[in-house]
């Protein structure tokens, strides 16, 4: 399996001229601060005898695309689980704007501001593309059940504000056509882009991406790469994305931190990480 | 007139979120409102109390059952004890504070069942499908026992059987023997109406896309703020209102009284089926499904005869009872393979077909 990573990795420069996406050199237009947004501090996550994550620790600055990357099975998306409150830290702490909370329900870190991709697409299947967006301004809405029952007054008033909302992300994300259409219905790399809709409808502060381009073509990912860089520069959103493609995550992300076997085993811009002899490794396969 | 949406431009997102977007299909309503309350007046003394009294609150019910397992993806197999409980309360209330219009009593009994319906419906919390199922199996138990040996519900009458007392609205009996079917037709079909109009607008607006987030992916709707604690007691809440006034309706406004057994098993069964065929999360399925499994024997009974007997064949009516159920079983094994969304989607699919006619896409 690391054969594969192997090879996506030392293909890392040359795949850079093609997956680029428009404009790829914008890193350094991004604005970025040094105002840590998270912090993961010496996390270690088991389940029963599988550790799946070991005294991990990396911070996630304001405004900045962080990616997380590693082979197969590294604790990649446990990491993010961790983030968002579906799994809890065995050991360690995760800051989220500058509060530390223990044990925080999915939905409390969606209140404060985190949204979610996942590596499956998990969208809501009997929806349709826009119910499915609506959904994500399901916190953004207030109104209660009086009003939603006679669905007048401020339900509509709020509805139309928030439709108003979805169709600015719908045509940012230019998926006019398959507003109506019953997501379960669509092909994958719309239903990608259906559910970053779907997070960014929540408007967060930060975005966990699970590899957001994992099973597209290469037109897709330009697509992909390019919504994603806006995203950061035009809303200024926070991401954190995990992704294979080195490609790609040379392209996008400001800093890298490496993952395998659960642990940290590089953090850097890409260019440290690219020259760094344990990732190396760690992709070629190299026995320790 | 041609189905059509040709020059009907939305421009606006009031338009175009209105529940029946089509002027066609916004007609069509009106036109079956009018239909039904012309039926009230010129409607048969049988076509009443046999057939469209029972279909509504049949359908009324449906669509409480519909909340619960079509759109928030909930089983449930205690419907019938929770009609139980709208009934029960409605007798008390009705017993107690005769005063009070028998009106308000039915659409307040639906408290009390939503009230019983989020108890029982904690432990959806932890458990789902089947096991959530056998969960509610046991409140229908629980709750038929009840009405049986608590005598205080049935105000210890010797019969053990609720009756239904007089009472007026406007000066006309609606309830006990002294009220025409006519009379009752019209209440039933005014609730019935404003009920499934309430439902409709919690189905379409936040709250329904929550119930349908937690339905499709629980953890995808966990990790956009949806409270699935809330989402779910809702879902159950909501639907018990519905099912619960159902009941009443159906104690105070068709039978005219009950007894414990008439809460059984079986008619949660019945509606559960009649969801199945007329379709998972779709209110006109709701109705689908009612006007099929409750107007099929009666439809049998009409037609059977005039093809059996040029032949000289009688057809009892334990045999169009036989039949009944020979067929509803084979229409729900036909939609669960062919077709999980029901009537209602074959429906859609039609009207579809209508708006492209005559080209084939
Ligand atoms: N719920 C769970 N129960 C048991 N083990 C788990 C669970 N979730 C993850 N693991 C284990 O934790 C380890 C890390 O898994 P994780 O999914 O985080 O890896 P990943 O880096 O995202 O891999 P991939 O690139 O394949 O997505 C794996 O060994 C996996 O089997
Ligand atoms: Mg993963």
């Amino acid at each position: 399996m690391s054969a594969d990573h192997a090879h996506s990795f030392a293909a890392a420069d040359a795949l850079e001229e093609t997956a680029a996406p428009a404009g790829g050199g914008a890193p350094a237009a991004r604005a970025r601060s040094d105002e840590v947004l998270l912090s993961v501090e010496n996390v270690s996550l088991g389940f029963g005898g599988v550790k799946a994550l070991t005294d991990v620790s990396f911070d996630i600055r304001k405004g900045e695309i962080r990616a997380i990357i590693g082979p197969n099975g590294a604790g990649k998306t446990s990491m993010l689980n961790c983030i968002n409150g579906f799994y809890h830290p065995t050991e360690g702490r995760i800051t989220f704007k500058g509060q530390t909370r223990p044990k925080m329900r999915p939905h409390e870190a969606a209140a404060g501001g985190i949204a979610r991709t996942f590596q499956n697409v998990a969208l809501f299947k009997g929806m349709s593309t826009l119910d499915n967006i609506m959904t994500g301004r399901s916190l953004k809405m207030r109104t209660n059940v009086f009003w939603q029952l006679v669905r007048f007054g401020p339900a509509t008033r709020e509805e139309v504000e928030h439709r108003r909302k979805v169709e600015d992300i719908i045509d940012f994300l230019q998926i006019q056509h398959i507003r109506k259409t019953p997501v379960g219905k669509l092909p994958y790399g719309l239903q990608k882009r259906v559910e970053l809709g779907r997070a960014l409808a929540m408007e967060p502060e930060l975005l966990l991406l699970d590899e957001p381009m994992a099973g597209m073509n290469l037109e897709e990912k330009e697509d992909m790469s390019r919504f994603i860089l806006d995203v950061n520069q035009e809303f200024g959103t926070t991401i954190a994305l995990i992704e294979h493609d080195m490609g790609v995550v040379m392209d996008l992300s400001d800093r890298v931190v490496v993952l395998e076997y659960g642990r940290k085993i590089a953090d850097g811009t890409p260019d440290e990480v690219k020259a760094n002899q344990a990732v190396i490794d760690a992709y070629l396969g190299v026995p320790h | 007139m041609i189905y059509r949406e040709a020059g009907q431009y939305k421009t606006s997102y009031e338009a175009d979120r209105a529940v029946f977007p089509l002027r066609q299909d916004r007609i069509g309503i009106a036109l079956i409102i009018v239909a039904a309350y012309a039926a009230g007046v010129f409607g048969s003394d049988f076509l009443l109390q046999a057939v469209l009294i029972p279909f509504l609150i049949f359908s009324l019910a449906a669509i409480g059952l519909n909340i619960l397992v079509g759109y928030a993806g909930l089983l449930s197999l205690g419907t019938g004890a929770f009609m139980g409980v709208g009934a029960y309360a409605c007798y008390k209330l009705m017993t107690a504070f005769p005063e009070v219009n028998v009106v308000v009593w039915i659409l307040m009994s639906g408290f009390f069942s939503a009230a019983v319906g989020v108890f029982f419906g904690l432990p959806s919390l932890r458990i789902k499908g089947f096991y959530l199922a056998v969960a509610t199996l046991a409140a229908q138990f629980f709750l038929q026992w009840s009405f049986n040996r608590i005598p205080w519900l049935y105000n210890y009458n010797i019969s053990g059987a609720i009756e239904a007392p007089l009472s007026t609205l406007f000066g006309v009996p609606i309830t006990g023997a002294t009220a025409t079917s006519e009379a009752r037709y019209f209440v039933v079909l005014t609730l019935v109406i404003g009920l499934t109009w309430l439902a409709s607008n919690l189905v379409h607006g936040r709250i329904g896309r929550q119930w349908m987030a937690i339905r499709d992916m629980d953890i995808a709707a966990e990790l956009i703020g949806i409270r699935p604690l809330t989402a779910k007691l809702m879902a159950f809440a909501c639907s018990s209102y519905f099912v619960g006034v159902a009941g009443a309706m159906m104690v105070f406004l068709w039978y005219g009284g009950a007894e414990y057994n008439v809460f059984n098993i079986d008619q949660s069964f019945f509606i559960l089926f009649m969801i199945i065929i007329g379709g998972l999360g779709s209110l006109i399925g709701s109705f689908m499904g009612a006007a099929l499994i409750f107007m099929l024997p009666i439809g049998l009974g009409i037609v059977l005869p005039a093809i059996t007997e040029p032949f000289g064949l009688t057809v009892g009516a334990a045999t169009i009872e036989h039949l009944r159920f020979m067929i509803v079983g084979a229409l729900i094994i036909f939609f669960l393979i062919v077709e999980p969304h029901g009537l209602a989607r074959l429906w859609q699919i039609g009207k579809q077909k209508l708006r492209v006619w005559p080209f084939p896409y």
